[in-house]
């Protein structure tokens, strides 16, 4: 595949994913990165903060509603991408993950559900020493249920070629 | 939770109060389980060896929430996290259990910060961050920014 056909990818969207914010799943998450903080797991306290309950911690946007058993709830890329992109010598399965970009605008709390919908939004191929890689940039929006723009995220994962 | 800070109370270069942190096998389970992430180069080293990783790491997304927690702590309830962003830079080890409820001997993790620009910005009081994470050497493996606003005095 040449890289003007890669190009092309920039702009393809995925489908919107319905994410159900469970309390208990907000705990865990907070368990999980060993952040005691009473915000994301004590009602009492909560109501007493300008957030009048219990909120996420930036970064965690619940669960999909309605996801295939084994599906990951992690998409590192849309799966319409990984067809071309190891059709063009990259090693999908070897994905690294380079970093992570949040504006946030609206507290997540318990019983939201969010409509998550990612688009490709960059994607630059680098000849490396052993190499050559691909940046690939998706920005994902979450909507709540009011229709407010709660976040915004910019992923980017980064792909070597086979000849490694 | 700890006092609420103000932004009249913070200068341009002040430091935010560092987070330490370690990660063992049993940790990142969890963090696998919690977030969802389930890709075995984060707890199988056979995997890891396969795709020449070498042996399980901490994961990326694990990482990134330790500096979202340094910051969440550092503003209080009444501090806003407006913006964030970080880069994996290097890799980090986790380490084996000893025994059931004891980490083993291994890494610990340095989260830090500093303020590097205060300004306001329509009618809000901002600061800008930098923000990483340091090894036991001292090598900043997760570099990132971040910008919060705070509550002012008035």
């Amino acid at each position: 595949m040449q890289a003007e056909e890669i190009a092309q990818l920039i702009g393809k969207s995925t489908g919107v994913r319905i994410f159900e914010v469970e309390k208990g799943a907000i705990r865990r998450f907070a368990d999980a990165v060993g952040d005691p903080n009473p915000l994301f797991r004590d009602d009492e306290y909560a109501r007493g903060t300008p957030y009048g309950g219990v909120v996420a911690p930036p970064g965690f946007f619940g669960w999909p509603l309605k996801q295939p058993m084994g599906a990951p709830l992690v998409v590192e890329f849309p799966m319409a991408l990984m067809g071309p992109l190891s059709q063009s010598g990259y090693a999908v399965a070897t994905a690294l993950d380079g970093g992570m970009e949040y504006d946030f605008f609206q507290p997540v709390r318990p019983g939201d559900t969010l409509a998550e919908s990612t688009v490709v939004k960059d994607l630059r191929e680098r000849a490396g020493r052993a190499g050559k890689m691909c940046f690939i940039v998706l920005e994902t929006t979450y909507l709540n249920q009011h229709g407010a723009l709660v976040a915004r995220a910019r992923a980017t994962t980064i792909l070597r070629s086979f000849s490694m | 939770m700890a006092k609420q800070i103000f932004w009249e109370d913070v200068a341009e270069g002040a430091e935010i109060t560092p987070l330490l942190k370690i990660a063992t096998s049993q940790m990142l389970v969890r963090w696998a389980g919690a977030s969802g992430d389930f890709n075995p180069l984060h707890y199988d080293k056979t995997f890891a060896e396969g795709v020449g990783v070498g042996q399980p790491i901490v994961h990326g997304a694990l990482k990134r929430q330790w500096l979202v927690q340094l910051m969440t702590d550092w503003i209080g309830d009444r501090g806003w996290l407006k913006r964030f962003s970080c880069q994996y830079r290097a890799m980090d080890i986790p380490r084996a259990m000893r025994t059931m409820a004891d980490p083993g001997d291994g890494e610990t993790w340095v989260c830090k910060g500093k303020v590097t620009k205060k300004f306001e910005e329509n009618g809000e009081h901002c600061l800008d961050c930098d923000i990483w994470i340091e090894n036991g050497k001292g090598e900043v493996t997760t570099p990132g920014k971040a910008t919060v606003v705070l509550p002012a005095r008035g």
